[in-house]
């Protein structure tokens, strides 16, 4: 009691008990549920009543055969999208900085889709993208190319849904690399000119090194939307065909869909577990990053 | 030290009351009954099949009791609306009178806990005793019926029948053959529509009275798990077949991309010759193609032994009071299921939609009228032996992702073999959530 109070005195003007409204509502809203769910994830739970079986949830889970593909399908689709929007986000931002007609409406276009709710993207995506009579496979058969069941194809359904992902979410990360350009100062391209350094040479030898804080965030923010997506795909393809475009998330709300209560908390505990283990040591690491900048 | 403590908890008690006052004004209050009247909230599933014969009974039962009214509230079908149910019935604020399914899934509600039970009650007589295993849990009995029996089967268009001079087929061979007609005279002989998940369960969940012919004591043992659809060979041809028609090549070419709606577009069309599903569909079949409609007949999936030939039957949905509902408005919930348990109920269901079979409520006649599809069910009810009730009404197990197993199986991405035993620890994890002995 002493120890507190004299720290009180020397640091806070404000008495403790001003903590009070908002530990009430974390504790209530977060800590509790949190605590609650580590319990429930060990019992059989059927919302009426539940029973401690241990840790036969995730015995269960573990060996959940669609587990082990939406680990390998998350891990891809996380890789994916995020390599996709650095490669793509890099040379639009370019583009973008560079004096073309139209600059400023190019650029909102650009970033319109990260606007649009992901349900409708979704939904507007599985029209376009049906194998027969849909405007996407139409329009290249009137190329001549026999376009593939993008999303009821078991080995094409997941890139379709990352694709669309990108789509989406390109604008965004073209967006922090045109700050990242933009922040760069003139005086190094002006230098580069003046020793005689080409168009290509520039790129290669200032922009890309100089925008590499823009490239962190970009990967890191895409890495970890990738590894959470789930509403993307519930909408486009329900994990399906049969199992073969399930992630971590779709595995785990469908436990909750059919019931086992318990089984999927544990789902969520070890989601919870591999999302801590992913970024901690990543936020660690961008906190270093930071000192040395 | 004193004073500074005292505040303290003063800021607790009053964060404390603060939260209680809060927690006491939950949705339950806002129940309403002005006066003499009472009003009844009725969740059904938003299908055509549901909510359309559940306003037609509304609306007859308040203008027979003026001073009841009963008001329809939706909520999605599948998982997503299972999960309403639960969560609604677990927080004590389910609607006063409610519809869901018979058999397996209403076990899962733990239906002695949350449910008002029926026993005794005098409308029970009209029900016919076939339909009481389906909605009882123990000794007691929890619901009455609405709608029609379903029957679990095969689809198909006459005039293509016409055309190629084929008879409807008594065993799965003769089906086969038929099939290879088809296909050699250009049509699709097989519709399939992955994309609504369930209609792919088919050719298993159908072939139930094939199994029980071949293994009459099926269903008990696989409740005490002493077999199972990998572990009998009976039961594994529901999903070898599933497995066969894909390998022929006998499905239409966008079964992977098709709703079943779409599904019965091609077999009115005369796109694909059948399609195995359940006859709840014909009312679709009525109103988007009214001029094919009867073009369209039904039979049972085929087994083995054309002797044996018969139905696999889906028994009507349930209407269950919960626990929570109370004083006048049980009163007069319980003759609102009086009222859908009578003939009455039975002509204003028949007025709101076109029954998909026969009802399980004594005296209640079909309209003549009725769609060819639902006249081909009627003779396999009309003979002793030739129905059986679909597995998940005489055992609590269902596994959830059946359909997501029985889509990878139609689409040729898991053999047949691997798909049941993977169905197999499927169902242990339900049997085991609902602590069945022997699991």
């Amino acid at each position: 009691m002493a120890g507190p109070r004299r720290r009180h005195r020397a640091g806070s003007v404000y008495p403790h008990w001003f903590y009070l409204p908002a530990a009430v509502v974390y504790g209530t809203l977060f800590l509790v549920p949190t605590f609650a769910s580590f319990y429930f994830s060990l019992t059989r739970w059927t919302l009426f009543d539940h029973e401690f079986i241990g840790l036969e949830n995730f015995v269960v889970f573990f060996q959940e055969p669609a587990l082990v593909k939406g680990l390998t399908n998350t891990l891809v689709y996380a890789v994916v999208t995020s390599g996709l929007k650095v490669v793509l986000a890099l040379p639009l931002a370019v583009l973008l900085t560079s004096d073309i007609v139209g600059r400023a409406y190019l650029r909102s276009v650009v970033f319109f889709p990260v606007l649009v709710s992901t349900i409708g993207v979704g939904i507007t995506f599985t029209v376009l993208m049906q194998p027969n009579g849909g405007l996407i496979n139409d329009a290249l058969a009137v190329l001549g190319v026999r376009g593939p069941a993008w999303l009821t194809d078991p080995s094409s359904a997941l890139l379709s849904v990352a694709l669309v992902d990108v789509w989406k979410g390109v604008g965004l990360a073209t967006l922090i690399y045109i700050a990242g350009i933009v922040s760069i100062p003139s005086e190094y391209f002006e230098a580069a000119r003046v020793d005689g350094a080409g168009r290509f040479t520039t790129f290669r030898h200032i922009l890309l090194p100089l925008c590499r804080p823009a490239t962190v965030t970009v990967v890191i923010l895409s890495l970890i939307g990738g590894l959470r997506s789930f509403d993307l795909i519930w909408t486009m393809t329900r994990g399906g065909p049969g199992f073969t475009s399930d992630v971590i998330a779709s595995v785990i709300y469908k436990q909750y869909q059919a019931g086992f209560f318990g089984l999927s908390t544990a789902g969520n505990v070890v989601l919870f577990l591999v999302v801590t283990v992913i970024v901690l040591p990543l936020s660690w690491a961008l906190g270093r990053k930071r000192v040395e900048l | 030290m004193k004073p500074p403590h005292r505040s303290r908890w003063t800021g607790l008690a009053a964060v404390l009351v603060a939260a209680l006052a809060l927690a006491s004004c939950s949705p339950g209050d806002l129940g309403s009954s002005d006066g003499d009247k009472v009003s009844l909230t009725f969740l059904v599933d938003n299908s055509d099949a549901s909510v359309r014969p559940a306003e037609g009974l509304a609306k007859a039962f308040t203008e027979k009791n003026p001073d009841v009214e009963v008001k329809v509230e939706v909520r999605p079908q599948g998982g997503e609306g299972d999960n309403v149910v639960k969560t609604r019935l677990s927080t004590g604020d389910m609607t006063d009178v409610f519809l869901y399914n018979s058999g397996s899934l209403l076990q899962a509600l733990k239906p002695a806990e949350t449910l008002v039970s029926l026993k005794g009650e005098g409308f029970l007589g009209n029900i016919q005793d076939t339909f009481f295993p389906t909605v009882s849990a123990g000794d007691e009995v929890y619901g009455v019926p609405i709608g029609g029996a379903m029957g679990g089967g095969v689809l198909y268009n006459r005039a293509v029948y016409d055309r190629l001079g084929l008879q409807v087929p008594k065993t799965w061979a003769e089906f086969m053959a038929n099939n290879a007609k088809i296909k050699a005279a250009g049509v699709a002989p097989v519709i399939q529509t992955y994309q609504d998940t369930w209609t792919s369960q088919i050719f298993v969940l159908a072939d139930f009275h094939n199994v029980a012919a071949a293994e009459p004591r099926f269903a008990e043992d696989y409740t005490a798990n002493k077999t199972s659809y990998a572990r009998s060979p009976a039961a594994l041809k529901g999903f070898q077949r599933l497995q066969e028609v894909h390998d022929a090549g006998y499905l239409t070419a966008d079964f992977a991309s098709t709703k079943y709606e779409g599904g019965l577009r091609q077999l009115a069309a005369g796109e694909g010759a059948h399609f195995p599903i359940l006859t709840f569909v014909v009312g679709t079949l009525v109103a988007n193609h009214s001029d094919q409609a009867d073009d369209v007949g039904f039979f049972a999936l085929p087994g083995d032994d054309a002797a044996k030939n018969g139905l696999t039957v889906w028994t009507p949905a349930g209407i269950y009071i919960p626990k929570t509902t109370e004083g006048a408005k049980l009163k007069a919930a319980k003759e609102f299921l009086a009222f859908i348990a009578s003939s009455e109920g039975c002509e204003a269901q028949t007025k709101a939609y076109a029954p998909t079979g026969p009802y399980v409520v004594k005296d209640c006649p079909l309209p003549d009228d009725l769609p060819r599809a639902v006249r081909d069910m009627l003779p396999y009810f009309d003979a002793a032996g030739r129905t059986t009730p679909a597995l998940e009404f005489v055992s609590p197990i269902k596994g959830p992702a059946l359909e997501q197993i029985t889509v990878e199986v139609g689409s040729g991405i898991r053999s047949a073999a691997d798909g049941a035993a993977l169905y197999d620890r499927d169902v242990e994890k339900q049997a085991k959530q609902l602590g069945i002995p022997g699991w």
